[in-house]
């Protein structure tokens, strides 16, 4: 089998909206597909339809070589869902949310147990394993979420948007638990609005707008193509931002963008450039409020992919 | 963290036991009911509301349609007791479509069980509602003075037969709970349908006191049958007539709504 997953020419509508165009998406077994896009792109129908929870209108798709319609209740043995809309019952304790879908995957209740309680461990809840999920935080609940995903010890999970909300701590938390559910020999579909998480965890990434795919590689490939990391720079004096634009210009070969009155913000290919501007401001003595580097933010990304802004995309 | 439990390497689940469409519903009529004891605000339309309609009716209407609130409180306590469970039934409705509102029912459909399982255990799980109000009614009309005047035995028949059909009928507030966009909605179009049904009734005064095409609909209407049944066993009067049609419409209803709620069940995404 080459794909643990894999959708093609997927075509949803809902009334007037076409919410996936033609999507195509695949992944071998063991790895992690990042599927990244802003909101409305399509990407939770994608995994509703892999999860069996949506028919196509047209194309197909298979997990396991199952086709997610014909086979949908095999492929329902192989599969594991979180996200935004598969949530835990807020009624119910951490363990009793467990046990029941231990229950409903034909586990005897003394294995449901077993499972629930070990699961609950692994996943730092034993604590609240007794308490009503609504009384957890959110980055208990999205644990719990993970965990209830996990309890059919599924081949391919679907994470959708797994750590939006969350911060930077608790985003590390499931960050970790991707990794070893990957080295754990799982296939995952993950989808996020954030090139740094899809850059994180992802081997290969789907960049989709408006339905269908519009980039897809690794992500060094995707990076090449957006210009890799992006530097932003906002002189302590105003009167300096041409001197300033000119230097990181200089250096990344690229005419910087002013996002906003008194920053630039410029597309590097490598790691060197940083140190190059620091060394060259600091040389024509422009001091800085602000000096940074960091991936290109999901907008940046369409702004190269597309010519368009990711909000454009929304109001369409 | 570690997940020593790698997951793609342990062998797939069990293999498949018998009667899982019976143990999955049983599984989430438990999760009903344990969501049912710990909302106790969700008791209210079976615990609270029953006690204030009696109290209403009987002290408000009684002299004027009985001479007397006692005799009135005979006469009124096996309908309203139909009348209370009719009631709870709305909320199965209500509480599906918040579980698909939420996303709970997105998870439960992404699992290898039967499509129907999460309403069946919805309406078996509320069955403990039905019990519930029924004694909380029983109760409160004994100590204001209502009597059986029949035998235990066919009193407990009327509780059952009442369960019964509060059962079958439940299946259609399931239907509006799929069809419906929000818990509000299925709540507004449940009255709807429950006030003809349960006012177009003999519930509060006298069948002939009622104007001719009002009695034509009391007639038909099951509920009114389900009425008459609880009232002659618990009262005395006919029983064979009003039971056997309370079954069969209990039977008809179940055999058509059942299907067309699972079947929205499905369509809705």
């Amino acid at each position: 089998m080459l794909h643990a997953f894999e959708a093609e020419g997927l075509v949803k509508r809902f009334g007037r909206t076409t919410a996936l165009a033609g999507i195509d998406l695949a992944a071998r077994p063991g790895t992690v597909l990042g599927v990244l896009g802003p909101n409305g792109a399509g990407k939770t129908t994608a995994v509703r339809v892999l999860a069996t929870l949506l028919r196509p209108d047209e194309g197909s798709a298979r997990v396991g070589g199952l086709d997610v319609v014909r086979d949908a209740a095999k492929v329902r043995r192989l599969i594991g869902l979180t996200g935004q809309y598969a949530s835990v019952d807020e009624d119910l304790t951490g363990t009793e949310n467990l046990v029941l879908i231990g229950q409903l995957l034909d586990l005897r209740r003394a294995e449901a147990g077993v499972r629930a309680a070990r699961l609950l461990e692994e996943f730092g809840l034993a604590e609240a394993a007794g308490r009503p999920a609504k009384t957890y935080s959110g980055g208990m609940r999205r644990r719990l979420d993970l965990a209830a995903s996990l309890v059919g010890r599924p081949d391919v999970i679907y994470l959708d948007e797994p750590t939006t909300g969350l911060d930077p701590a608790k985003r590390d938390d499931v960050w970790n638990i991707v990794r070893s559910l990957v080295a754990g020999g799982v296939t995952v579909l993950l989808t996020t609005q954030y090139l740094e998480e899809a850059d994180a965890l992802a081997d290969d990434i789907s960049v989709v707008d408006h339905g269908r795919v519009i980039a897809h590689g690794t992500p060094a490939e995707l990076k090449r193509v957006v210009g890799g990391q992006t530097i932003t720079v906002r002189p302590a004096d105003p009167a300096r931002l041409a001197d300033a634009a000119a230097i990181v210009g200089a250096v990344a070969g690229r005419v910087p963008e002013s996002p906003a009155r008194g920053v630039l913000t410029v597309p590097v290919d490598g790691d060197a450039a940083f140190t190059e501007v620091v060394r060259r401001l600091d040389r024509e003595g422009i001091g800085v409020t602000e000096l940074s580097l960091r991936l290109p933010s999901l907008d940046e990304v369409f702004v190269t992919l597309t010519g368009h802004h990711t909000t454009e995309e929304s109001a369409a | 963290m570690t997940l020593t439990d790698t997951p793609a390497r342990t062998p797939a689940r069990t293999a498949e036991r018998p009667f899982a469409l019976l143990r999955h519903s049983l599984a989430l009529a438990r999760r009903s009911v344990v969501k049912t004891l710990r909302t106790p605000e969700q008791l209210l339309d079976v615990t609270l509301q029953p006690v204030i309609f009696v109290v209403v009716y009987v002290y408000l209407l009684g002299g004027a349609v009985a001479g007397s609130t006692h005799d009135y409180l005979q006469f009124l306590l096996p309908a309203i007791l139909v009348q209370t469970v009719m009631f709870a039934g709305m909320a199965t409705g209500v509480n599906l479509n918040t579980d698909i509102d939420k996303g709970v029912f997105d998870r439960f459909r992404s699992l290898p069980i039967g499509r129907s399982a999460p309403l069946i255990g919805s309406v078996l799980g509320d069955l403990i509602r039905y019990v519930l109000a029924i004694a909380v009614l029983l109760g409160f009309g004994y100590l204001l003075g209502f009597r059986i005047q029949t035998d235990p035995l066919s009193a407990l028949a009327a509780c059952l037969l009442t369960i019964v059909f509060a059962f079958c009928a439940s299946w259609g507030f399931v239907l509006i709970g799929m069809l419906m966009r929000s818990p509000g909605a299925v709540q507004g179009a449940s009255f709807l349908v429950l006030f003809p049904l349960t006012f177009g009734t003999s519930m509060i005064t006298p069948l002939e006191t009622l104007p001719g095409w009002l009695q034509a609909w009391v007639r038909i209407n099951p509920v009114a049958g389900m009425m008459d049944a609880a009232r002659g066993l618990m009262l005395g009067g006919p029983v064979a007539g009003p039971v056997l049609k309370t079954l069969l419409w209990s039977a008809g209803i179940l055999a058509v709504l059942a299907p067309l709620a699972v079947r929205a069940y499905r369509r809705r995404a």
